[in-house]
């Protein structure tokens, strides 16, 4: 990342790297200026704890989503799939759940559906990213069709074992856990998505595979003269996002207390419009957690700005994302950085 | 000698092996359901190819050129949906052709809007095209409150209800039809064919999309022809809708929206490469044959539609990995590291 | 005699840094003109501003009579002046046909083309220089030597007077090299200029007809190939004395620490056998396509071989791939740092730990940071690599600096024996001088060298043996403090078939 901002001596380390990215920089005041506006027009909505509740609720589902397809983009490559492997998840481990905790279950059962429930689909996300790095790494396909044609098979799957209907009726236990608040006000669902943002921050910043991603991404012929083990970075930063795409079907789960294969089907382009808004390089190498948290967070909230106007309607969303990411992308052109060149060169062909 | 070498440049094509998988296809599901070669099925095939068929040359066109193109289901989608719905409050009773121009007219301006995207700014086609699908298909749904429009004007219902033949299957009695807008199809097939392959314009595509800055050297007009292609880009995913509309009898609104992945995709597996440059219409016909096989045929074989999905997803990685062992295989023959 | 072109006094600056200062060239019609100059002596701004792509701050450009303060690339085009970059400006994934006759549709504005009429007019460019090639290949699939045809004949369909040549010969065999030259020559017998930029002396000597040498963007002479020698050549390139100081090789080893014996790989190189101790510097050489570069890439497992072995340390090594030979203390640093070395976006700091990282891991599995970071500033400051801080992005620094993280990141790794692939191509000439210093000093501390080179300089001078490739096998063997340049250019072309010495 090239030194884009003089950063004042007075910042605390942390945040002077965080916004030695023009990125994040302009993101946090289109941010403040956001809340500003929502703030001055909106009062009552701004004030009341419902309205920053659910929004708190609502944006992890994509949020998560993004965290994964943020990874595969910093590779270099791209993760069209989360959606699908989301529902497939959430599907597979509502059945379970319902197994084993069926109608009027003691509560202690419950509580064992929950926890295998969230397990088994951690692990059938794992294996669905797995998939993903194993044809992208050694079959050598190039990322946007391995994840196109994962997308079709794991929606298609979720759509066969629910038989096209949506699940509900799950053990209580799952609404109380997941469904909760912490100290009756934070949703559990936001606690997941920070855990979430913490390990991808963790996992970029303070570990080895973090930098070896960044390298990889940014160089793959030469990460391998390097001697980098690209196949199994690869493999395991697609199952990562395939894990995250498991806990975001978690989340739905947890909102709509149902399970249905055709859910979210505005967010895999939503994923990646929050990834692209948040500074990543769709060639790879570059790009900071803290730019995909703030783009999610922006977009969250003027989603729901918009729907404190009840007379604008709720299809306006998509039309202020795509304005919001034009916008962006015009601005980033005027401000004309290195890193386009290397986005003019993308053609989704990395890994 | 020469038809030797001849015979050896054939096999090493794409589209062969796509042709060979349909026809291996074809013969597997008559073997087990005795259908599909029945002149009611490929019939009923045909029309099914009209809609992805006509998005899919456009999708040929723009990935040749080196970029992708996702917002064309919400191109459509947007330009039919106002074109309907200002006919039918107008209650416009007469012939076809305004619909036409009022449909190519909308789809026009809003593929020059991609096409001033992409001409201008140095950011890949997919991330801007993501940006516009989502402002058609937000202002369709927002602005224009897009409900669903149970009738359409005449014209169009008559047009889509319009049948070249019918035919009558021997064994169950069903009726298909050969719907008139599948001439559509051909002439745009036909039409782009010889753009493609006959017109400058046709080869800067190519030219660009193999290596734009020395297409620029040699004097192309790159941000005139890129305009110009999106401007044509819209123009058939315009038409696709019209069709599709017409043959529904009604305007959904969000009836198209995800079909973009589907359409890449069926071009891809035709042997258009994903990075530009490379392809042939052949190709993307075939390509999207088999996937409109894969969609309408199972059932025949007893397979639920319910698993159609899967069906496309295992298709989709078979394919491209097939084709990226190849290559693999041929950069290893060439010295190149692996 | 009226000069095709003629640029006096150019001179330009970037940003405070003056490329040019002063300079004329002035080329004759007919004429075969080499442009000599190190990296970063102005050689590429000088052809940029001949052909329009940069207008100089002052100086007169004088062309077709008329004096121009700057020319525009219409202008240089339509007086008949073709540049043809390193990389041809061709379309890969188009037929021959097409690339040779795809300008010519442009230009002439009709919306339809016609094939009948493309493959006309490649046929008749192909012939103006008497090179058949299928037409109907993908230009793709072709070897850079036709590809390179490819863009003269295409660049000669425009009535071209003057043809500038920018390192044409760096990625041609030797047979390949004597088409071209022969090519160029009936181009000549036509009245047809042509500009061979390069910094080879041995190649472009016997073609030549004048020499222009530019050092620091100051033109340092016009003269004639029979008032230069390879020393006063040396001299006016670099500024240096020729440097009688060569390497000798002080504490060498009794025992080999790297043996090669019988190595092959089919269509590369055959039966090669070697023996490297620690404490020399072993040169390799050889003109392209003489298979030094595939032999280094089999001696890292980067290519498997076919036959032979991989002797280290007196056992036989099995590599599978470049971690076998890593973990086996061996170092690669590779031809093309920009592609094969670099994460040009990533910091110089992070570019030289990556191959270590995994040592400065807590149990935990953080980064030390810290450690990390001394590290890479006992990199930066050992191989004087000058950058303010190891934060800065890698493409901050010069192509010379970045060779040096490229280096420091092996060096790193502590390797035993160090392969390093062309070390100083497009490198200046302080950078190669102190790069030399530090493989000179690290085969003084027990390091094993070899360095894969075509600059018979740079081979001579650092190496205490050498070995000569040719054609896939090694012919020769050269103590260097016996051999003169001369020599070894000899031994490296000429087809003698000599019977190789171990």
């Amino acid at each position: 990342m090239t030194t884009t901002m003089t950063p004042t001596t007075r910042m605390p380390r942390g945040l002077r790297t965080m916004f030695r990215d023009a990125h994040v920089t302009r993101l946090a005041v289109v941010l403040v200026a956001l809340l500003a506006f929502f703030a001055i027009v909106k009062w009552p909505n701004f004030s009341s704890v419902a309205t920053w509740q659910s929004m708190a609720m609502q944006f992890p589902e994509f949020g998560l989503l993004a965290l994964g397809v943020m990874l595969t983009m910093v590779l270099g490559g791209i993760d069209l799939s989360v959606v699908g492997t989301a529902n497939m998840t959430a599907i597979a481990t509502a059945m379970l759940m319902l197994k084993i905790a069926p109608e009027g279950s003691a509560s202690s059962t419950g509580y064992l559906a929950l926890g295998a429930g969230v397990a088994f689909s951690l692990v059938v996300g794992a294996v669905a990213g797995a998939i993903n790095g194993f044809l992208v790494a050694k079959v050598k396909i190039p990322a946007i069709l391995v994840t196109l044609g994962t997308f079709e098979l794991y929606t298609g799957i979720a759509l066969v074992i629910s038989g096209g209907k949506p699940i509900s009726g799950m053990p209580p236990e799952y609404a109380y856990v997941m469904g909760s608040r912490i100290a009756s006000y934070i949703p559990m669902v936001l606690i997941i998505f920070v855990i979430g943002a913490f390990i991808v921050w963790y996992l970029m910043n303070r570990t080895a595979f973090g930098t070896k991603l960044y390298m990889l991404g940014s160089n793959e012929t030469a990460a391998n003269f390097t001697g980098l083990k690209t196949t199994s970075l690869i493999v395991r930063t697609y199952t990562i996002s395939g894990i995250f795409a498991a806990s975001a079907g978690l989340v739905m789960l947890a909102n709509y207390n149902s399970a249905k294969a055709d859910y979210g089907s505005t967010y895999t382009l939503l994923a990646i419009l929050i990834v692209v808004l948040g500074g990543i390089n769709p060639n790879g190498g570059t790009g900071r957690l803290a730019g995909v948290v703030l783009a999610v967070i922006v977009l969250q909230v003027l989603s729901s700005l918009l729907n404190t106007f009840p007379r604008v309607s709720n299809f306006y969303r998509p039309l202020i994302w795509g304005g919001v990411l034009l916008l962006v992308i015009i601005i980033n052109q005027w401000d004309k950085r290195g890193n386009l060149t290397r986005m003019l060169r993308w053609k989704g062909t990395r890994t | 000698m020469k038809a030797r070498a001849a015979l050896q440049k054939v096999l090493r094509q794409n589209e062969f092996y796509i042709l060979l998988v349909i026809i291996l296809l074809a013969i597997v599901i008559q073997a087990r359901s005795g259908l599909f070669f029945s002149l009611d099925n490929i019939v009923a095939l045909a029309g099914a190819m009209v809609v992805p068929g006509i998005f899919a040359v456009g999708t040929y066109m723009v990935l040749v050129s080196g970029g992708i193109d996702v917002s064309f289901p919400a191109l459509a989608s947007l330009a039919v949906y106002a074109t309907t719905r200002m006919l039918v409050d107008w209650g416009w009773e007469g012939g076809l052709w305004l619909p036409l121009v009022l449909v190519i007219g909308i789809s026009a301006v809003l593929g020059a809007f991609n096409g001033a995207f992409t001409a201008t700014i140095a950011v890949p086609v997919l991330i801007i095209t993501l940006g516009t699908s989502n402002v058609f298909s937000g202002f369709m749904q927002g602005a224009l409150s897009s409900v669903q429009i149970p009738s359409i004007p005449p014209a169009m219902a008559e047009f889509g209800r319009a049948s070249l033949l019918v035919t009558e299957n021997p064994r169950t009695g069903h009726l298909s039809s050969l719907p008139l807008s599948f001439l559509v199809l051909v002439v745009i097939v036909a039409a782009a064919f010889v753009v493609m392959k006959y017109t400058t314009f046709g080869r800067s595509i190519y030219a660009i999309g193999g290596d734009e800055s020395s297409a620029a050297r040699a004097g192309v007009n790159v941000k005139r022809t890129k305009f110009a292609l999106y401007i044509i880009a819209g123009v058939l995913a315009g038409i696709a809708g019209l069709v599709r509309t017409s043959m529904m009898g009604q305007m959904h609104p969000t009836n198209l929206l995800g079909m973009e992945l589907m359409v890449i995709a069926a071009v891809v597996l035709g042997g258009t490469a994903i990075t530009g440059g490379r392809g042939t219409l052949t190709g993307a016909m075939l390509g999207t044959l088999l996937i409109v096989i894969v969609q309408n045929s199972m059932i025949l074989v007893g397979v639920p539609t319910i698993w159609q999905r899967v069906a496309l997803g295992v298709l989709i990685i078979a394919g491209t990995a097939v084709s990226a062992v190849q290559m693999t295989r041929a950069r290893k023959r060439q010295g190149a590291i692996v | 005699m009226e000069h095709i072109i003629s640029l006096r006094g150019i001179s330009k600056s970037f940003a405070g840094v003056q490329a040019l200062d002063n300079v004329t060239l002035e080329i004759a019609p007919g004429e075969v003109h080499c442009l000599a100059g190190e990296n970063g002596s102005g050689k590429s701004t000088l052809i940029k501003v001949l052909s329009g792509v940069h207008a100089p701050d002052g100086g007169e450009i004088i062309l077709g009579g008329e004096s121009h303060r700057a020319l525009t690339p219409k202008q240089a085009i339509a007086h008949g002046i073709q540049v043809i970059y390193q990389d041809f400006s061709v379309f890969p994934n188009l037929t021959v046909l097409e690339n040779l006759a795809f300008t010519s549709e442009i230009s002439d504005k009709r919306p339809f083309v016609s094939w009948r009429r493309m493959r006309r007019t490649a046929e008749t460019a192909l012939e103006k220089i008497g090179v058949s090639i299928d037409l109907d290949a993908r230009v793709d699939s072709l070897p850079v030597a036709q590809k390179q045809l490819i863009a003269i004949a295409r660049a000669l369909m425009n009535d071209a007077r003057l043809l500038v040549l920018d390192e044409p010969t760096t990625a041609l065999t030797n047979r390949e090299v004597a088409r071209l030259f022969s090519v160029i020559a009936d181009l000549t017998a036509e009245g047809v200029a042509i500009i061979f930029v390069s910094h080879k002396l041995e190649e472009v000597f016997e073609i030549s007809q004048r020499f222009t040498i530019i050092r620091n963007g100051r033109h340092v002479i016009t003269c004639l190939p029979e008032e230069l020698d390879r020393a006063s050549f040396s001299f006016y390139m670099t500024g240096r004395e020729f440097d009688d100081e060569r390497f000798t090789g002080g504490d060498i080893a009794a025992d080999p620490i790297l043996e090669l014996d019988g190595l092959s790989v089919s269509g590369a190189f055959e039966d090669v056998s070697l023996a490297l101790r620690p404490g020399e510097i072993l040169g390799v050489t050889g003109l392209l396509g003489s298979g030094r570069t595939e032999l280094a890439l089999a001696m890292f497992g980067l290519m498997p071989h076919d036959s032979g072995r991989i002797i280290v340390d007196g056992k036989e090594a099995k590599l599978r791939g470049i971690r076998d030979a890593i973990d086996l203390g061996m170092a690669y640093v590779p031809e093309d740092r920009l592609t094969e070395g670099l994460a040009l976006e990533r910091s110089i700091g992070k570019n030289i730990t990556i191959s270590v990282i995994d040592k400065f891991v807590s149990r935990l599995g953080t980064l030390r940071e810290s450690q990390l970071n001394a590290e890479a500033q006992r990199w930066v400051d050992r191989l004087k690599i000058a950058t303010p801080t190891p934060a800065n992005a890698a493409s901050t620094l010069s192509g010379g600096n970045q060779q040096r993280v490229v280096i420091g990141k092996w060096l790193a790794t502590g390797p035993r024996v160090l392969v390093l692939n062309g070390p100083t191509v497009g490198v200046d000439i302080g950078s190669k001088h102190d790069i030399h210093r530090v493989l000179r000093e690290l085969a003084a501390d027990g390091l094993a060298v070899i360095i894969i080179s075509d600059d018979i300089p740079e081979i001579l001078e650092n190496c205490n043996r050498v070995l000569v490739m040719r054609d896939g096998r090694i012919v020769h063997e050269v103590d260097s403090v016996d051999t003169t340049e001369e020599r070894l250019s000899d031994l490296m072309s000429k087809d003698v078939a000599e019977g190789g010495k171990r």
